[in-house]
Protein backbone atom coordinates (compact mmCIF):
# COMPACT_ATOMS: atom_id res chain seq x y z
CA UNK A 1 0.00 0.00 0.00
CA UNK A 2 2.53 2.22 1.22
CA UNK A 3 5.01 1.36 -1.79
CA UNK A 4 2.51 2.77 -4.23
CA UNK A 5 4.23 6.40 -4.60
CA UNK A 6 7.80 4.98 -4.97
CA UNK A 7 6.30 2.95 -8.21
CA UNK A 8 5.21 5.98 -9.69
CA UNK A 9 8.16 7.89 -8.84
CA UNK A 10 10.41 5.49 -10.41
CA UNK A 11 7.73 5.31 -13.49
CA UNK A 12 8.04 9.14 -13.72
CA UNK A 13 11.97 8.76 -13.85
CA UNK A 14 11.37 5.89 -16.68
CA UNK A 15 9.63 8.66 -18.78
CA UNK A 16 11.59 11.97 -17.79
CA UNK A 17 14.99 10.45 -19.10
CA UNK A 18 15.14 7.77 -21.74
CA UNK A 19 18.23 6.70 -21.47
CA UNK A 20 19.12 3.13 -20.95
CA UNK A 21 20.90 3.43 -17.55
CA UNK A 22 18.62 5.79 -16.50
CA UNK A 23 17.90 3.82 -13.08
CA UNK A 24 21.10 4.38 -12.69
CA UNK A 25 21.77 7.50 -12.48
CA UNK A 26 18.84 8.08 -9.39
CA UNK A 27 22.08 9.18 -7.71
CA UNK A 28 25.53 9.97 -9.04
CA UNK A 29 28.44 11.12 -7.36
CA UNK A 30 30.87 12.59 -10.28
CA UNK A 31 34.58 13.82 -9.77
CA UNK A 32 33.42 14.98 -6.46
CA UNK A 33 35.96 16.69 -4.16
CA UNK A 34 36.29 18.35 -0.90
CA UNK A 35 39.08 20.84 -0.41
CA UNK A 36 38.88 22.79 3.09
CA UNK A 37 41.15 25.98 2.81
CA UNK A 38 42.99 26.62 6.04
CA UNK A 39 45.73 28.94 7.07
CA UNK A 40 48.85 26.74 5.71
CA UNK A 41 47.03 25.89 2.79
CA UNK A 42 44.16 24.01 1.49
CA UNK A 43 43.13 20.68 3.03
CA UNK A 44 41.68 17.75 0.86
CA UNK A 45 39.02 15.84 2.24
CA UNK A 46 37.92 13.82 -0.47
CA UNK A 47 39.19 13.83 -4.01
CA UNK A 48 37.95 12.17 -7.36
CA UNK A 49 34.79 10.69 -5.90
CA UNK A 50 32.53 8.42 -8.67
CA UNK A 51 29.64 6.83 -7.67
CA UNK A 52 26.79 6.08 -9.01
CA UNK A 53 23.67 4.60 -6.84
CA UNK A 54 20.29 3.03 -8.31
CA UNK A 55 16.77 3.66 -6.97
CA UNK A 56 16.18 1.43 -4.09
CA UNK A 57 19.80 0.08 -3.15
CA UNK A 58 21.41 -0.43 0.15
CA UNK A 59 24.67 1.12 -0.32
CA UNK A 60 27.47 0.81 3.33
CA UNK A 61 30.41 2.64 3.58
CA UNK A 62 33.89 1.74 5.62
CA UNK A 63 36.75 3.34 6.12
CA UNK A 64 39.12 4.67 8.77
CA UNK A 65 38.16 7.36 10.93
CA UNK A 66 39.12 10.83 8.96
CA UNK A 67 38.57 9.57 5.82
CA UNK A 68 35.48 11.79 4.62
CA UNK A 69 32.75 9.18 5.24
CA UNK A 70 30.53 11.48 6.59
CA UNK A 71 31.73 14.30 4.69
CA UNK A 72 30.62 12.46 1.93
CA UNK A 73 27.31 11.67 3.32
CA UNK A 74 27.09 15.48 3.83
CA UNK A 75 27.43 16.26 0.51
CA UNK A 76 24.13 13.98 -0.48
CA UNK A 77 22.01 15.13 2.33
CA UNK A 78 22.89 18.81 1.64
CA UNK A 79 24.53 19.89 4.76
CA UNK A 80 28.03 20.31 2.35
CA UNK A 81 28.68 21.26 -0.64
CA UNK A 82 31.53 19.98 -2.99
CA UNK A 83 34.29 22.19 -3.93
CA UNK A 84 34.41 20.17 -7.49
CA UNK A 85 32.26 18.16 -9.17
CA UNK A 86 28.64 17.31 -8.61
CA UNK A 87 26.08 15.46 -6.41
CA UNK A 88 22.66 15.01 -8.39
CA UNK A 89 19.74 13.41 -7.52
CA UNK A 90 17.30 12.48 -10.33
CA UNK A 91 19.68 14.83 -12.34
CA UNK A 92 19.06 17.67 -9.91
CA UNK A 93 22.34 18.87 -8.10
CA UNK A 94 22.13 18.61 -4.77
CA UNK A 95 22.09 22.37 -2.93
CA UNK A 96 20.92 22.29 0.54
CA UNK A 97 18.94 19.63 3.11
CA UNK A 98 15.30 18.45 2.41
CA UNK A 99 13.36 15.74 3.73
CA UNK A 100 13.52 13.58 0.46
CA UNK A 101 16.94 12.91 1.59
CA UNK A 102 16.01 12.18 5.72
CA UNK A 103 19.16 11.72 7.87
CA UNK A 104 19.44 9.57 11.14
CA UNK A 105 22.15 11.07 12.99
CA UNK A 106 24.87 9.90 14.23
CA UNK A 107 23.81 10.92 18.24
CA UNK A 108 20.12 10.50 17.35
CA UNK A 109 19.29 13.84 17.65
CA UNK A 110 15.95 13.54 18.98
CA UNK A 111 14.05 16.76 20.83
CA UNK A 112 14.65 15.62 24.70
CA UNK A 113 11.44 17.99 25.42
CA UNK A 114 8.83 15.69 23.36
CA UNK A 115 7.93 12.67 23.37
CA UNK A 116 8.57 10.06 20.52
CA UNK A 117 5.12 10.41 19.23
CA UNK A 118 5.68 14.33 19.16
CA UNK A 119 9.01 13.52 17.66
CA UNK A 120 8.07 11.62 14.65
CA UNK A 121 4.71 13.95 14.57
CA UNK A 122 7.00 16.86 13.82
CA UNK A 123 8.95 15.49 10.90
CA UNK A 124 5.37 14.04 9.33
CA UNK A 125 3.73 17.65 10.09
CA UNK A 126 6.54 20.01 8.01
CA UNK A 127 6.46 17.73 5.53
CA UNK A 128 2.80 17.32 4.73
CA UNK A 129 1.29 20.55 6.78
CA UNK A 130 -1.63 19.74 4.76
CA UNK A 131 -2.84 16.02 5.85
CA UNK A 132 -5.65 15.92 8.32
CA UNK A 133 -4.08 16.11 11.94
CA UNK A 134 -5.61 12.18 12.24
CA UNK A 135 -4.13 11.00 9.01
CA UNK A 136 -0.52 12.49 10.24
CA UNK A 137 -1.19 11.27 13.73
CA UNK A 138 -2.10 7.49 12.19
CA UNK A 139 1.26 7.67 10.10
CA UNK A 140 3.03 8.23 13.29
CA UNK A 141 1.61 5.52 15.19
CA UNK A 142 2.00 3.40 12.53
CA UNK A 143 5.32 3.96 12.07
CA UNK A 144 6.59 4.14 15.66
CA UNK A 145 4.62 0.20 15.70
CA UNK A 146 7.04 -0.90 12.72
CA UNK A 147 9.65 0.04 15.16
CA UNK A 148 8.50 -1.91 18.10
CA UNK A 149 7.45 1.54 20.17
CA UNK A 150 4.35 1.53 19.94
CA UNK A 151 4.35 0.78 23.90
CA UNK A 152 6.45 4.03 24.49
CA UNK A 153 5.11 6.71 22.01
CA UNK A 154 4.62 8.73 25.51
CA UNK A 155 7.97 8.39 26.68
CA UNK A 156 10.41 11.23 26.36
CA UNK A 157 14.25 10.75 25.20
CA UNK A 158 15.71 10.72 28.30
CA UNK A 159 13.62 7.58 29.58
CA UNK A 160 14.58 5.63 26.55
CA UNK A 161 17.24 3.51 26.27
CA UNK A 162 20.10 4.01 23.10
CA UNK A 163 18.39 1.37 21.26
CA UNK A 164 14.81 2.80 22.01
CA UNK A 165 16.29 6.34 20.89
CA UNK A 166 17.22 4.75 17.88
CA UNK A 167 14.03 3.41 17.02
CA UNK A 168 12.57 7.24 17.27
CA UNK A 169 14.86 8.06 15.29
CA UNK A 170 14.78 5.42 12.68
CA UNK A 171 10.63 5.57 12.74
CA UNK A 172 11.03 9.55 12.56
CA UNK A 173 13.03 9.47 9.13
CA UNK A 174 10.85 6.52 7.88
CA UNK A 175 7.93 8.48 8.40
CA UNK A 176 8.11 11.17 6.07
CA UNK A 177 8.94 8.12 2.94
CA UNK A 178 12.56 9.78 2.21
CA UNK A 179 14.01 8.85 -1.21
CA UNK A 180 17.02 8.31 0.63
CA UNK A 181 17.61 7.27 4.01
CA UNK A 182 21.16 8.28 5.21
CA UNK A 183 22.49 6.73 8.72
CA UNK A 184 25.97 7.96 9.78
CA UNK A 185 26.94 5.04 12.08
CA UNK A 186 23.73 4.41 13.25
CA UNK A 187 24.35 1.43 15.69
CA UNK A 188 27.93 2.30 16.62
CA UNK A 189 26.60 3.16 20.46
CA UNK A 190 24.81 0.31 20.68
CA UNK A 191 24.95 -3.08 22.63
CA UNK A 192 25.77 -6.08 20.01
CA UNK A 193 22.40 -7.33 20.46
CA UNK A 194 20.38 -4.14 20.26
CA UNK A 195 22.30 -3.72 17.12
CA UNK A 196 21.66 -7.27 15.39
CA UNK A 197 17.86 -6.72 16.43
CA UNK A 198 17.68 -3.15 14.54
CA UNK A 199 19.86 -4.68 11.68
CA UNK A 200 17.25 -6.98 11.39
CA UNK A 201 14.33 -4.18 11.66
CA UNK A 202 16.07 -1.78 8.97
CA UNK A 203 16.39 -4.63 6.81
CA UNK A 204 12.92 -5.64 7.03
CA UNK A 205 11.43 -2.06 6.86
CA UNK A 206 13.59 -1.92 3.66
CA UNK A 207 12.60 -4.77 2.20
CA UNK A 208 8.93 -3.34 2.81
CA UNK A 209 9.79 0.24 1.38
CA UNK A 210 12.70 -0.07 -0.88
CA UNK A 211 13.88 3.56 -0.10
CA UNK A 212 17.62 4.20 -1.22
CA UNK A 213 19.95 3.80 1.94
CA UNK A 214 23.22 4.89 2.27
CA UNK A 215 25.01 4.10 5.41
CA UNK A 216 28.36 4.69 7.08
CA UNK A 217 29.77 1.67 9.55
CA UNK A 218 32.52 1.01 11.37
CA UNK A 219 31.22 -3.27 11.30
CA UNK A 220 32.42 -5.31 8.38
CA UNK A 221 29.87 -7.99 9.03
CA UNK A 222 26.96 -5.38 9.46
CA UNK A 223 28.14 -4.12 5.98
CA UNK A 224 28.04 -7.33 4.55
CA UNK A 225 24.47 -8.43 6.40
CA UNK A 226 23.03 -5.31 5.35
CA UNK A 227 24.30 -3.84 1.90
CA UNK A 228 24.02 -4.54 -2.00
CA UNK A 229 27.62 -2.89 -2.23
CA UNK A 230 30.00 -1.97 0.20
CA UNK A 231 32.08 1.04 -0.63
CA UNK A 232 35.57 1.14 0.56
CA UNK A 233 37.00 4.20 1.22
CA UNK A 234 41.25 4.60 1.18
CA UNK A 235 42.70 6.93 4.30
CA UNK A 236 42.47 10.44 4.68
CA UNK A 237 43.52 13.19 3.89
CA UNK A 238 42.62 13.38 0.32
CA UNK A 239 40.66 9.63 0.65
CA UNK A 240 38.97 8.82 -2.33
CA UNK A 241 36.69 5.60 -3.00
CA UNK A 242 39.42 2.32 -2.98
CA UNK A 243 37.33 -0.28 -3.67
CA UNK A 244 33.53 -1.14 -4.33
CA UNK A 245 32.68 -5.04 -3.36
CA UNK A 246 29.17 -6.36 -4.55
CA UNK A 247 27.53 -8.29 -1.92
CA UNK A 248 25.92 -11.28 -3.57
CA UNK A 249 23.92 -12.57 -0.94
CA UNK A 250 19.75 -13.32 -2.30
CA UNK A 251 17.19 -11.27 -0.32
CA UNK A 252 15.60 -11.62 1.96
CA UNK A 253 18.87 -12.29 4.18
CA UNK A 254 18.94 -14.01 6.98
CA UNK A 255 21.99 -13.76 9.32
CA UNK A 256 22.62 -17.56 10.36
CA UNK A 257 22.33 -18.56 6.47
CA UNK A 258 25.17 -16.00 4.59
CA UNK A 259 27.06 -16.82 7.65
CA UNK A 260 27.40 -20.81 6.57
CA UNK A 261 28.05 -19.48 2.88
CA UNK A 262 31.81 -19.55 2.22
CA UNK A 263 31.94 -16.64 0.12
CA UNK A 264 31.05 -14.82 3.37
CA UNK A 265 34.20 -15.27 4.94
CA UNK A 266 36.08 -14.81 1.48
CA UNK A 267 34.49 -10.94 1.03
CA UNK A 268 34.59 -10.77 5.13
CA UNK A 269 38.62 -11.30 4.49
CA UNK A 270 39.05 -8.83 1.32
CA UNK A 271 37.52 -6.46 3.50
CA UNK A 272 39.32 -6.98 6.36
CA UNK A 273 42.49 -7.14 4.06
CA UNK A 274 41.37 -3.82 2.31
CA UNK A 275 41.15 -2.02 5.68
CA UNK A 276 43.90 -3.46 8.22
CA UNK A 277 46.26 -4.40 5.52
CA UNK A 278 46.36 -2.25 2.10
CA UNK A 279 44.95 0.63 3.83
CA UNK A 280 46.17 -0.01 7.33
CA UNK A 281 45.02 3.19 9.46
CA UNK A 282 49.09 4.71 10.80
CA UNK A 283 48.05 6.76 13.28
CA UNK A 284 45.73 4.91 16.14
CA UNK B 1 -3.58 -11.12 69.49
CA UNK B 2 -3.24 -9.76 65.96
CA UNK B 3 -3.96 -6.40 66.82
CA UNK B 4 -1.52 -6.56 69.14
CA UNK B 5 1.30 -7.24 67.45
CA UNK B 6 0.05 -5.05 64.60
CA UNK B 7 0.20 -2.14 67.52
CA UNK B 8 3.50 -3.56 68.74
CA UNK B 9 5.02 -3.50 64.84
CA UNK B 10 3.99 -0.07 64.75
CA UNK B 11 5.63 1.00 67.66
CA UNK B 12 8.81 -0.56 66.50
CA UNK B 13 8.30 0.71 63.13
CA UNK B 14 7.39 4.58 64.41
CA UNK B 15 10.39 4.19 66.71
CA UNK B 16 12.95 2.72 63.99
CA UNK B 17 11.51 5.47 61.92
CA UNK B 18 12.64 8.29 64.40
CA UNK B 19 16.20 6.77 64.85
CA UNK B 20 16.78 6.54 60.95
CA UNK B 21 15.15 10.48 60.17
CA UNK B 22 17.36 11.29 62.92
CA UNK B 23 20.27 9.51 61.68
CA UNK B 24 19.22 10.53 57.79
CA UNK B 25 18.66 14.21 58.68
CA UNK B 26 19.42 15.35 61.94
CA UNK B 27 22.86 16.14 61.08
CA UNK B 28 21.04 18.84 58.18
CA UNK B 29 18.80 20.12 60.67
CA UNK B 30 20.72 20.51 63.75
CA UNK B 31 23.72 21.52 62.67
CA UNK B 32 22.23 24.81 60.95
CA UNK B 33 20.44 25.90 63.68
CA UNK B 34 23.42 25.47 65.87
CA UNK B 35 25.13 27.88 63.79
CA UNK B 36 22.58 30.33 63.87
CA UNK B 37 22.25 29.90 67.53
CA UNK B 38 25.91 30.90 67.36
CA UNK B 39 25.41 33.23 65.59
CA UNK B 40 22.98 35.30 67.52
CA UNK B 41 24.72 34.44 70.74
CA UNK B 42 28.02 35.85 69.94
CA UNK B 43 26.00 39.20 68.77
CA UNK B 44 24.17 39.24 71.82
CA UNK B 45 27.25 38.80 74.06
CA UNK B 46 29.11 41.49 71.58
CA UNK B 47 26.21 44.05 72.05
CA UNK B 48 25.88 43.56 75.96
CA UNK B 49 29.23 44.05 76.37
CA UNK B 50 29.15 47.33 74.46
CA UNK B 51 31.70 46.60 72.02
CA UNK B 52 28.89 47.87 69.21
CA UNK B 53 25.84 50.39 69.42
CA UNK B 54 23.96 47.83 67.58
CA UNK B 55 21.33 46.27 69.58
CA UNK B 56 21.52 42.37 69.90
CA UNK B 57 18.70 39.94 68.34
CA UNK B 58 16.70 39.70 71.37
CA UNK B 59 16.23 43.67 71.44
CA UNK B 60 13.64 42.77 68.66
CA UNK B 61 11.32 41.53 71.31
CA UNK B 62 12.57 43.56 74.57
CA UNK B 63 12.09 46.78 72.87
CA UNK B 64 8.73 47.93 73.24
CA UNK B 65 8.17 49.87 69.97
CA UNK B 66 9.77 46.95 67.64
CA UNK B 67 7.72 43.89 69.58
CA UNK B 68 4.71 45.82 68.61
CA UNK B 69 6.16 46.09 64.88
CA UNK B 70 6.80 42.21 65.15
CA UNK B 71 3.60 41.47 66.28
CA UNK B 72 1.48 42.95 64.21
CA UNK B 73 2.36 43.42 61.03
CA UNK B 74 -0.91 44.14 59.51
CA UNK B 75 -1.41 47.63 61.09
CA UNK B 76 -2.64 50.50 59.08
CA UNK B 77 -2.77 53.91 60.67
CA UNK B 78 -2.38 55.74 57.58
CA UNK B 79 0.15 57.10 55.70
CA UNK B 80 3.56 56.08 55.97
CA UNK B 81 2.66 54.51 59.29
CA UNK B 82 1.67 50.79 57.93
CA UNK B 83 2.93 47.37 59.48
CA UNK B 84 5.77 45.20 57.98
CA UNK B 85 3.55 43.63 55.62
CA UNK B 86 2.17 46.11 53.89
CA UNK B 87 5.71 47.55 53.70
CA UNK B 88 6.66 44.34 52.41
CA UNK B 89 3.69 44.16 49.92
CA UNK B 90 4.64 47.88 48.86
CA UNK B 91 8.02 46.72 47.78
CA UNK B 92 7.40 43.50 46.28
CA UNK B 93 4.87 45.12 44.41
CA UNK B 94 7.36 47.33 42.53
CA UNK B 95 9.38 44.00 42.33
CA UNK B 96 7.23 42.53 40.69
CA UNK B 97 6.75 45.62 37.71
CA UNK B 98 9.89 46.48 37.34
CA UNK B 99 11.14 42.29 37.00
CA UNK B 100 8.13 41.14 34.76
CA UNK B 101 9.02 44.43 32.49
CA UNK B 102 13.31 42.89 33.15
CA UNK B 103 12.13 39.29 31.56
CA UNK B 104 9.68 40.06 29.09
CA UNK B 105 12.60 42.65 27.31
CA UNK B 106 15.71 40.54 28.92
CA UNK B 107 14.02 37.40 26.93
CA UNK B 108 13.10 39.08 23.80
CA UNK B 109 15.98 40.97 23.17
CA UNK B 110 18.12 38.13 24.32
CA UNK B 111 16.45 35.92 21.48
CA UNK B 112 17.31 38.72 18.94
CA UNK B 113 20.94 39.16 20.09
CA UNK B 114 21.25 35.60 20.20
CA UNK B 115 19.76 34.88 16.37
CA UNK B 116 21.40 38.24 15.23
CA UNK B 117 25.17 37.99 15.29
CA UNK B 118 25.23 41.67 13.47
CA UNK B 119 22.80 42.79 16.73
CA UNK B 120 24.79 41.10 18.80
CA UNK B 121 28.54 42.32 17.76
CA UNK B 122 26.18 46.34 18.14
CA UNK B 123 25.00 45.89 21.08
CA UNK B 124 27.31 43.39 23.24
CA UNK B 125 29.94 46.06 24.41
CA UNK B 126 27.43 48.26 25.41
CA UNK B 127 25.44 45.80 27.30
CA UNK B 128 28.27 44.68 29.04
CA UNK B 129 28.81 48.25 29.84
CA UNK B 130 25.45 49.25 31.44
CA UNK B 131 25.24 45.64 33.58
CA UNK B 132 28.72 47.00 35.61
CA UNK B 133 26.64 50.10 37.12
CA UNK B 134 24.98 49.50 40.43
CA UNK B 135 21.65 50.14 41.15
CA UNK B 136 22.66 53.47 43.62
CA UNK B 137 24.14 54.63 40.91
CA UNK B 138 20.84 54.55 38.40
CA UNK B 139 18.58 56.00 41.31
CA UNK B 140 19.63 59.87 40.45
CA UNK B 141 19.54 59.21 36.57
CA UNK B 142 16.10 57.49 36.97
CA UNK B 143 14.92 60.07 39.33
CA UNK B 144 15.92 62.93 36.78
CA UNK B 145 14.76 60.92 33.76
CA UNK B 146 11.45 60.11 35.59
CA UNK B 147 10.55 62.96 37.89
CA UNK B 148 8.25 60.28 40.33
CA UNK B 149 9.57 58.17 42.82
CA UNK B 150 7.57 55.10 42.20
CA UNK B 151 8.42 55.35 38.10
CA UNK B 152 11.92 55.42 39.13
CA UNK B 153 12.07 52.70 41.66
CA UNK B 154 10.53 50.33 39.03
CA UNK B 155 13.33 51.32 36.17
CA UNK B 156 15.67 50.54 38.65
CA UNK B 157 15.09 47.15 39.43
CA UNK B 158 14.69 47.07 35.61
CA UNK B 159 17.71 47.88 35.03
CA UNK B 160 19.14 45.97 37.47
CA UNK B 161 17.67 43.01 37.01
CA UNK B 162 17.96 42.66 32.70
CA UNK B 163 20.92 42.26 32.22
CA UNK B 164 21.35 38.41 33.25
CA UNK B 165 18.21 37.52 32.02
CA UNK B 166 19.48 39.51 28.67
CA UNK B 167 22.59 37.74 28.79
CA UNK B 168 21.75 34.07 29.25
CA UNK B 169 18.77 34.23 26.65
CA UNK B 170 21.03 34.94 24.40
CA UNK B 171 23.81 32.55 25.00
CA UNK B 172 20.86 29.87 25.54
CA UNK B 173 19.95 30.76 21.94
CA UNK B 174 23.38 31.08 20.93
CA UNK B 175 24.40 27.11 22.43
CA UNK B 176 21.52 25.61 20.56
CA UNK B 177 22.98 22.17 19.47
CA UNK B 178 23.91 21.75 15.74
CA UNK B 179 22.11 18.76 16.09
CA UNK B 180 18.73 20.21 16.26
CA UNK B 181 19.58 22.59 13.77
CA UNK B 182 20.39 19.88 11.31
CA UNK B 183 16.77 18.15 12.12
CA UNK B 184 14.91 21.46 11.83
CA UNK B 185 17.21 21.83 8.16
CA UNK B 186 16.63 18.83 6.75
CA UNK B 187 12.98 18.92 7.48
CA UNK B 188 12.91 22.28 6.67
CA UNK B 189 10.36 22.66 9.90
CA UNK B 190 8.61 26.57 9.37
CA UNK B 191 10.09 29.25 11.56
CA UNK B 192 7.36 29.14 13.67
CA UNK B 193 7.64 26.08 14.61
CA UNK B 194 11.58 26.18 15.02
CA UNK B 195 10.98 28.61 17.67
CA UNK B 196 8.64 27.69 20.02
CA UNK B 197 9.50 23.41 19.77
CA UNK B 198 13.16 23.75 19.19
CA UNK B 199 14.36 27.45 19.73
CA UNK B 200 13.07 28.23 22.83
CA UNK B 201 13.13 24.35 24.90
CA UNK B 202 16.70 24.49 23.90
CA UNK B 203 17.24 27.66 25.56
CA UNK B 204 14.74 27.77 28.23
CA UNK B 205 17.10 26.05 30.75
CA UNK B 206 19.75 29.13 30.02
CA UNK B 207 16.64 31.59 30.68
CA UNK B 208 15.73 30.46 33.61
CA UNK B 209 19.07 30.88 35.27
CA UNK B 210 19.25 34.59 34.28
CA UNK B 211 15.80 34.63 35.32
CA UNK B 212 17.48 33.24 39.20
CA UNK B 213 19.84 35.84 38.91
CA UNK B 214 17.78 38.41 38.38
CA UNK B 215 15.57 37.95 41.10
CA UNK B 216 17.70 38.19 43.93
CA UNK B 217 19.34 41.39 41.88
CA UNK B 218 15.88 42.91 41.93
CA UNK B 219 15.36 42.56 45.42
CA UNK B 220 18.51 44.32 46.19
CA UNK B 221 18.13 46.73 43.96
CA UNK B 222 14.57 47.57 45.46
CA UNK B 223 15.64 47.94 49.51
CA UNK B 224 18.88 50.39 48.05
CA UNK B 225 16.38 52.19 45.70
CA UNK B 226 13.83 52.70 48.29
CA UNK B 227 16.40 54.30 51.17
CA UNK B 228 17.25 56.98 48.81
CA UNK B 229 13.53 57.73 47.95
CA UNK B 230 11.82 59.63 50.55
CA UNK B 231 8.17 59.47 51.39
CA UNK B 232 7.33 55.96 50.07
CA UNK B 233 5.61 53.39 51.42
CA UNK B 234 8.43 50.54 51.42
CA UNK B 235 10.66 47.98 53.75
CA UNK B 236 13.71 49.77 52.23
CA UNK B 237 12.69 53.43 53.28
CA UNK B 238 10.91 51.81 56.68
CA UNK B 239 14.78 51.10 57.65
CA UNK B 240 15.83 54.95 56.25
CA UNK B 241 13.15 56.24 58.42
CA UNK B 242 14.06 53.90 61.29
CA UNK B 243 17.91 55.26 61.01
CA UNK B 244 17.03 58.79 61.11
CA UNK B 245 14.76 58.32 64.34
CA UNK B 246 17.49 55.68 66.07
CA UNK B 247 15.03 53.01 65.89
CA UNK B 248 18.08 50.52 65.64
CA UNK B 249 16.31 47.34 66.62
CA UNK B 250 13.19 48.28 63.87
CA UNK B 251 15.86 47.78 61.17
CA UNK B 252 16.98 44.65 62.95
CA UNK B 253 13.39 43.04 61.97
CA UNK B 254 13.29 44.87 58.87
CA UNK B 255 16.26 43.18 57.71
CA UNK B 256 15.15 39.56 58.71
CA UNK B 257 12.37 40.62 56.90
CA UNK B 258 14.21 41.62 53.55
CA UNK B 259 16.39 38.51 54.12
CA UNK B 260 13.18 36.03 54.45
CA UNK B 261 11.74 37.55 51.65
CA UNK B 262 14.65 37.11 49.31
CA UNK B 263 15.36 33.24 50.31
CA UNK B 264 11.25 33.17 49.43
CA UNK B 265 11.66 34.55 46.21
CA UNK B 266 14.75 32.15 44.81
CA UNK B 267 13.23 29.67 45.75
CA UNK B 268 10.05 30.16 44.29
CA UNK B 269 11.50 30.70 41.12
CA UNK B 270 13.77 27.57 41.66
CA UNK B 271 10.75 25.82 42.40
CA UNK B 272 9.31 27.19 38.97
CA UNK B 273 12.39 26.14 37.44
CA UNK B 274 12.32 22.89 38.56
CA UNK B 275 8.35 22.38 37.65
CA UNK B 276 9.03 23.54 34.19
CA UNK B 277 12.38 21.72 33.47
CA UNK B 278 11.81 18.22 35.13
CA UNK B 279 14.62 16.35 33.89
CA UNK B 280 17.11 18.85 34.87
CA UNK B 281 17.76 19.17 31.28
Amino acid sequence: MKVTPMLNQSQTLVLESPQQHSSDSFLSLTDVSKVYPTPKGDYVVLRDINLTIASGEFICLIGHSGCGKTTLLNMVSGFAQPTDGNVKLRGKSITEPGPDRMVVFQNYALLPWLTAFENVYMAVDAVHPGKPEAQKRAIVREHLALVGLADAMEKKPPQLSGGMKQRVAIARALAIRPEVLILDEPFGALDAITKEELQEELLKIWNDHRCTVLMITHDIDEALFLADRLVMMTNGPAATIGEVMEIPFPRPRDRTQIMEDPEYYNLRNYALDFLYHRFAHDVD
Amino acid sequence: MVANAKARSTDFNFAEFVRRFWKKQGQNILLPVLGILLFLTIWQLLSSAGVTRLPGPLSVWTEQRTRELLLYPFYDRGGLDKGLFWQTLASLGRVAKGYSAAAIIGISMGVLIGVSPVLNKMLDPLFQFLRMIAPLAWVPIALIALQQNQRAAIFVIFITSVWPILINTAEGVRQVPQDYINVAKVLRISRWTYFFRILMPSALPYIFTGLRIAIGLAWLAIIAAEIVMTGIVGIGFFIWEAYQQSFLSDIILAVIYIGAIGLLLDRVVAYIQQLILPTGK
